[in-house]
């Protein structure tokens, strides 16, 4: 390795270095600047809450048993509604790619709902499934699988008509030319689809807690907001802040595995 | 049908309709494809070239006329034709070797004697190092001759090549043209190959086909008779004469 080139690698961590750096620094500097402002005066801890308030919070949670039954009350409900919903959704697609006819036929229904802001069930759901943690998966579920079924169907019918004249060429049937072409090559689109439908199923499942629940961290930020307890809102939004990252984490690290099977890495 | 005709077309005719407006690909075509030949397809561009080939794929069936291939009509005839196309579409996430077998594997066709002869293929062609890596560490030559050994692995009784060095850049298709050719006149293989390139179709063909424009139909067919390979024939004398006169075949269309 030449000299320069070993120049070249320093420079290089050395920026990624100040990246992190100047990231953990904003950090610090935002909580810091919530803090103090609310102890000087600036405004009031009553409304904005503080951090010291936000960890207080927390611990008494804890302290009451009270943290964990919520975090996952709305973790599991949010892991089902969004396998539940990304598999239906996947199912969907490869349906409708199998019969042209009917893909077709669904597209103007697939778009008004994907347009229709989900929420708007949420009555319907309640009388139909019941005001509770069924209604709530449902919602999440709903708000993933018409993301899922877009994206995914999208990645399918862009295979290049080359490849699929190829496939034709050769005598494969459709099952055939699905199995070989079709699926491995939108690999990459069902896991950039995952992404987008784990962040669908956090939407989801927060909406329908707000509207049925009496557990979770949907409920405690609607709770805290109706009794003026703003420090249990930040708390919640707080936890639900690193519960979130993790999920999209874990669900990226599995795209990486995958990709890295499928050779494209 | 006489054993030495691999595929056929008579006076065949191919509309294609859409909303707009319906558009004469092909009219009144007369083409025989005799077995163990190379036959280039020269034509002005969009003149119709690779209608043909999909005609003979089956495609698209004539509108007019009729197209048999193996005796029979070219969509039973699926499985036994090779196709290759100015992409080499191969299949990113399978290794070289792998997306080699891709036809065999269709066809159900795979056993351990059918994976040797495509590993002979690719050991050959000088692939055999590179069987077990992925498409996107080779060379769009090298790329090229992987899609022609899957082609090649089923043992298509006919084979089809739409323009598949057009993609290349000039010295990777002057040294795959080459190659190409004697791994196909080695083989025994009827080919036909569509090209809009002149040198190419002499170069690597048996019998030239002109084309007129559109609607194509054969303007004249000219028997190529130089000796050597496909590199060799470029520096041929008839090579120039033959040249020239195609060139003026395809000139008198555009008046």
């Amino acid at each position: 390795m030449s000299n320069e080139h070993i120049l070249y690698l320093k420079k290089l961590k050395r920026k990624r270095t100040l990246i992190v750096a100047v990231r953990i620094l904003l950090f610090v500097f935002i909580i810091a600047l919530w803090e103090i402002a609310g102890r000087i005066g600036l405004c009031d801890p009553f409304i904005v809450s503080s951090p010291a308030r936000v960890c207080r919070t927390i611990a008494n949670l804890y302290s009451q048993n009270d943290l964990f039954p919520h975090i996952l009350t709305t973790f599991f409900e949010t892991v089902a509604g969004f396998v539940a919903g990304t598999a239906l959704g996947v199912l969907i697609a490869v349906l409708l790619w199998f019969c042209p006819f009917l893909e077709r036929v669904l597209d103007p229904y697939l778009v008004v709902l994907n347009a229709l802001p989900k929420i708007a069930l949420g009555p319907i759901l309640i009388v139909w499934v019941g005001a509770g943690a069924g209604a709530i998966i449902v919602m999440a579920l709903l708000v993933s699988t018409v993301v899922t079924v877009m994206s995914v169907l999208a990645g399918f019918l862009e295979i290049s008509a080359d490849k699929l004249k190829l496939m034709q060429t050769l005598g494969a049937t459709r099952t055939q030319t699905f199995s070989k072409v079709v699926l491995p090559a939108s690999v990459p689109t069902i896991m950039s689809a995952l992404k987008i439908s784990v962040g669908m199923s956090w939407v989801g499942v927060i909406v329908g807690e707000y509207l049925v629940s009496r557990r979770g961290l949907g409920y405690l930020i609607v709770y805290g907001g109706q009794v003026f307890k703003l420090d249990l809102v930040m708390a919640s939004i707080a936890i639900l802040c690193l519960l979130a990252a993790v999920m999209y984490y874990a669900v990226a690290a599995f795209e990486k595995r995958i990709s890295r099977r499928f050779g494209r890495l | 049908m006489n054993a030495d005709i691999i595929a056929e077309l008579c006076d065949v005719s191919l509309i294609y309709h859409e909303p707009t407006r319906e558009t004469k690909a092909v009219e009144g075509l007369d083409l025989t494809i005799r077995k163990g030949e190379f036959l280039s397809i020269v034509g002005p561009s969009g003149c119709g070239k690779t209608s043909v080939l999909s005609l003979l794929t089956g495609l698209y069936a004539p509108s007019c006329g009729t197209v048999s291939v193996l005796g029979m009509p070219p969509s039973e005839a699926r499985g036994r034709i090779g196709y290759m196309l100015q992409r080499d579409e191969l299949l990113d996430w399978r290794n070289i070797e792998r997306n080699a077998l891709l036809g065999l594997e269709v066809k159900g066709e795979l056993n351990a004697e059918t994976r040797r002869r495509t590993l002979e293929l690719l050991e050959k062609y000088g692939l055999g190092e590179f069987r077990h890596h992925y498409p996107n560490a080779l060379s769009g030559g090298m790329r090229q001759k992987a899609a022609l050994i899957r082609t090649l692995a089923f043992q298509p009784e006919l084979l089809l090549l739409d323009e598949p060095f057009s993609a290349l850049d000039y010295q990777t298709r002057l040294s795959l043209e080459d190659e190409v050719r004697s791994i196909i006149k080695q083989g025994g293989y009827t080919a036909v190959l569509v090209t809009h390139d002149i040198s190419e179709a002499i170069c690597m063909g048996d019998r030239v086909a002109v084309f007129s424009g559109r609607p194509a139909s054969v303007k004249r067919i000219f028997d190529i008779e130089l000796p050597g390979s496909a590199f060799d024939r470029r520096s041929q004398p008839g090579f120039a004469r033959l040249f020239d006169e195609i060139w003026k075949e395809l000139k008198s269309d555009e008046q």
